[in-house]
């Protein structure tokens, strides 16, 4: 455990923090609620998350979802790499898990998780892999940040947090299931 | 990642596993009512076959079409080949309809690693003469892996005509990097010692088939290749089944959380009995279907970044 030299207060990271562990916590809470009375008490949900962070914020909505109702939603995980548009244009990319709920996703309604709405590709490429994979009845978005910049005509039915940033900008998710450490929301690179 | 697979030695254990890795996840289309990824749209997969063969080529054409690819199957039966066209012509014949990767099967060891620098695609080695045959070992691993949960430390017995097989040395070589214990078993005129004893991961040796039973994870039939009957390496078919065959007394032999591997096409009742290939330990059916996935990462590996 490193701790922060006196003389550099909490930036001892770059950019600045736009959601803390609590702050997170709460914006989990309020997409939990706003799921639950968005679609009449989440009967025949399914929550899909997109590998790697979308993964433990669906399991998290879940779990809030199940605190406050006693419902269990089915959740599961759709990796959309062998869908994106961009794999040309990069080295290749390692596969994320897909894993559908056991009872599927046809005639279900599903939200798609993930952690930043950036230029909508990534749930344009979910929204082609998820018709591989079944029906659903409808689909929907529920993202933590969503940071602007959009480049397709998408966008979420649910947002955590908008955060106005420059193409310059980027926004790390840190969530303890994947990073190790707290649960944070930070803002780094651009002009400061 | 690498550009080519002509080799298993081309692969380190990181890489390997990662095209393990990626055969899982190839693996769950097959439940799929749509057995199609978008992910190699555009790209041409040319399948150049010099030698015979069914299983192989149909699954790098069921691998390609499943992402995708455009695939031009090319047998050198009936083709320019016939009328004497060199190995380098056609090459560059396939470099002119632009070739993303080239699928090689060829009598003469060492064929893809010259092809390699006439082409700029990837090129895959899907045997070559008595040399490598890298996609086999993959999918062999892949199997072991999904059917005993790891490869580093088990103990792999091949057995038979180790001499000839592309299977058993790219299979030595890959287990060796992935951290498993080989023994090559068979009659010593079909042991290659020197070969052997130069391998990476020091393979031992064995005469004596009812011996290593006991103590195998994996046992790996190789194909008595009947072509090489005439050569006497051997006295007769029926004395080689008798000593190297897997019959169900010498089944018995093996833990019970053994299993049986066979590379195909398999002779019933010279290498193998029926009742061992039909077993329960027999994954000669799943690694027909675990090929297509394991050859499904290979190509998306090579093709699918940044060229």
């Amino acid at each position: 455990m490193a701790y922060p030299r006196a003389d550099t207060h909490d930036d001892a990271l770059p950019g600045k923090t736009i959601l803390s562990g609590s702050d997170l916590q709460r914006v989990v809470d309020r997409i939990a609620h706003q799921i639950l009375e968005k679609t009449s008490g989440a009967t025949g949900t399914v929550l899909l998350g997109i590998p790697t962070r979308g993964v433990p914020l669906a399991r998290r909505l879940a779990a809030r979802i199940h605190a406050f109702e006693g419902i269990d939603i089915p959740i599961g995980s759709l990796d959309i790499t062998l869908y994106r548009d961009d794999l040309r244009l990069h080295a290749t990319r390692a596969l994320g898990k897909t894993e559908l709920p056991g009872d599927g996703i046809d005639g279900r309604r599903v939200i798609l998780v993930d952690d930043v709405l950036f230029s909508g590709r990534t749930v344009r490429a979910a929204l082609d892999a998820l018709n591989d994979v079944g029906r659903p009845s409808s689909v929907q978005l529920a993202v933590l940040v969503d940071r602007g910049h959009r480049e397709l005509p998408i966008r979420a039915d649910y947002v955590g947090k908008n955060i106005p940033t420059s193409q310059a900008e980027s926004v790390r998710v840190s969530l303890t299931e994947i990073d190790g450490g707290p649960d944070e929301v930070r803002l780094t690179g651009g002009a400061s | 990642m690498i550009k080519h697979l002509r080799s298993a030695a081309d692969l380190d254990a990181a890489t390997a596993t990662l095209i393990l890795d990626t055969a899982g996840e190839m693996a769950t289309l097959a439940g799929r009512e749509v057995k199609k990824l978008p992910t190699l749209r555009g790209r041409t997969v040319v399948n150049l076959f010099y030698e015979d063969s069914t299983r192989t080529r149909i699954s790098f054409e069921a691998a390609a079409k499943r992402l995708s690819a455009d695939v031009i199957n090319f047998s050198a039966k009936g083709s320019s080949v016939s009328k004497g066209e060199s190995l380098k012509d056609t090459a560059l014949t396939l470099q002119a309809m632009g070739a993303d990767a080239v699928v090689i099967r060829h009598p003469a060891s060492g064929a893809p690693h010259r092809l390699a620098s006439w082409v700029d695609g990837s090129v895959v080695n899907a045997g070559d003469g008595t040399h490598e045959h890298p996609t086999q070992a993959l999918l062999d691993a892949y199997t072991m892996r999904s059917r005993l949960g790891r490869i580093d430390g088990l103990n792999v017995a091949i057995v038979g005509d180790v001499l000839h097989s592309r299977v058993a040395r790219s299979n030595v070589l890959l287990l060796a990097t992935l951290g498993a214990k080989v023994t090559l078993v068979g009659p010593p005129t079909l042991i290659p010692v020197d070969i052997v004893a130069a391998m990476a991961g020091g393979p031992k040796v064995s005469y004596d088939l009812d011996s290593v039973l006991p103590d195998a994870d994996v046992v790996m039939m190789l194909r008595v290749q009947t072509e090489r009957m005439q050569d006497s390496y051997f006295p007769s078919a029926r004395e080689y089944s008798r000593r190297y065959g897997l019959d169900v007394p010498r089944m018995r032999k093996l833990p019970s959380h053994a299993i049986v591997m066979h590379p195909g096409p398999m002779n019933r009742g010279m290498e193998i009995a029926p009742e061992v290939a039909d077993s329960s330990r027999s994954t000669i059916v799943e690694q027909v279907a675990n090929g297509v996935s394991a050859r499904m990462a290979v190509l998306y590996l090579l093709l699918g970044g940044k060229a």
